[in-house]
């Protein structure tokens, strides 16, 4: 009985821990964004290889850390989403453009599902006006679905 | 170039597995780091051999990670005295913000800060959580990208400390 009424607590304080550190940093879902307003992996990196065609303005808006070990070839690093400060930073980097500018925006920190920065920084772009903007797709993360898939990328800084 | 080409391995082993993913036969010595963890005291990698390593990357903004932590956690209390060692490597932009989350969920076991050139040194830490399964002589025998399977995970966990016991 004293064995049963430890499992029933235990698995409770997991419960409950469980719950809580879900809720920590709480963001905004990357499925908020409309599929309309979303672009795949090939797609992107046929542009990317296409020389004819134009070059959109690609903006990685997610972890600093991860950009620096590998990042998509001509990417600019403009801070995650997830924060005031990278919201702050993309903001600036967009401010003198036009708001016709093609921009393709990605992170690939994390699953889709659970990526704390696309969402956010999509709105922001949103928000400022931009009308040709762009959210690169990535289901699992950068790792599995473009580098591992041999699409262009820059390795190191 | 060496770094690159160990890069390049690294990626044609893992290419063929989409997502949350795992390779199961030994690859290659896991790659030594030694840095002091966030209460101070010094983790040398290498140190470690003769047990089994699960080093996990992870960011406080990363939700699966987050939710793998507690588990983590739970196994070095069950498997620790078996010969289990648990290290966390924080890919969080600075110290605060692990830490901080740290001071609200605790884990168990040690965590270092994580940068690009560690990422890199094991092939590129592309996405989170990643975690890799080393055994008693430093060899790397799994990698697991994405939301993990845990009991998948435990279930390896146990097979080679069963080999150390055997």
């Amino acid at each position: 009985m004293k064995t049963y009424t430890h499992s029933i607590a235990l698995a409770l304080s997991l419960l409950a821990m469980f719950v809580s550190i879900g809720a920590f940093a709480a963001t905004k879902s990357a499925a908020s964004i409309p599929s309309i307003d979303l672009i795949q992996p090939p797609e992107l990196a046929s542009m990317l290889t296409n020389a004819s065609t134009a070059k959109p303005l690609i903006l990685q808006v997610g972890f600093r850390k991860l950009y620096d070990q590998a990042h998509i070839p001509g990417a600019e690093y403009a801070g995650p989403g997830s924060d005031a400060d990278g919201l702050r930073i993309l903001s600036q980097r967009v401010a003198t453009l036009p708001k016709e500018a093609a921009i393709i925006i990605y992170c690939g920190c994390c699953p889709w599902s659970h990526c704390p920065n696309i969402a956010a920084a999509y709105d922001k772009l949103h928000a400022l006006g931009f009308n040709h903007l762009k959210v690169l797709y990535i289901a699992h993360n950068f790792g599995s679905d473009w580098v591992d898939r041999g699409y262009p990328t820059v390795m190191g800084k | 170039m060496l770094r690159l080409w160990r890069g390049a391995v690294f990626t044609a082993c893992f290419a063929l597995l989409n997502g949350p993913s795992f390779a199961t036969n030994p690859i290659e010595t896991a790659p030594d780091f030694s840095r002091n963890d966030l209460a101070g005291h010094l983790v040398h990698l290498v140190d470690y051999r003769g047990k089994v390593v699960l080093l996990n990357f992870w960011a406080s903004w990363c939700g699966p990670c987050r939710e793998e932590m507690p588990g983590f956690s739970q196994w070095q209390h069950e498997y620790g005295a078996k010969g289990l060692q648990v290290i966390g490597v924080a890919m969080d932009d600075d110290a605060e913000s692990a830490q901080k989350f740290l001071k609200q969920y605790p884990v168990s076991y040690p965590i270092v800060m994580g940068d690009a050139k560690l990422g890199e040194s094991f092939g590129g830490v592309l996405g989170l959580p990643t975690s890799y399964l080393i055994d008693v002589r430093g060899r790397i025998v799994a990698r697991y990208q994405g939301e993990s399977n845990l009991k998948e995970m435990k279930a390896q966990i146990q097979a080679l400390l069963s080999h150390m016991t055997h």
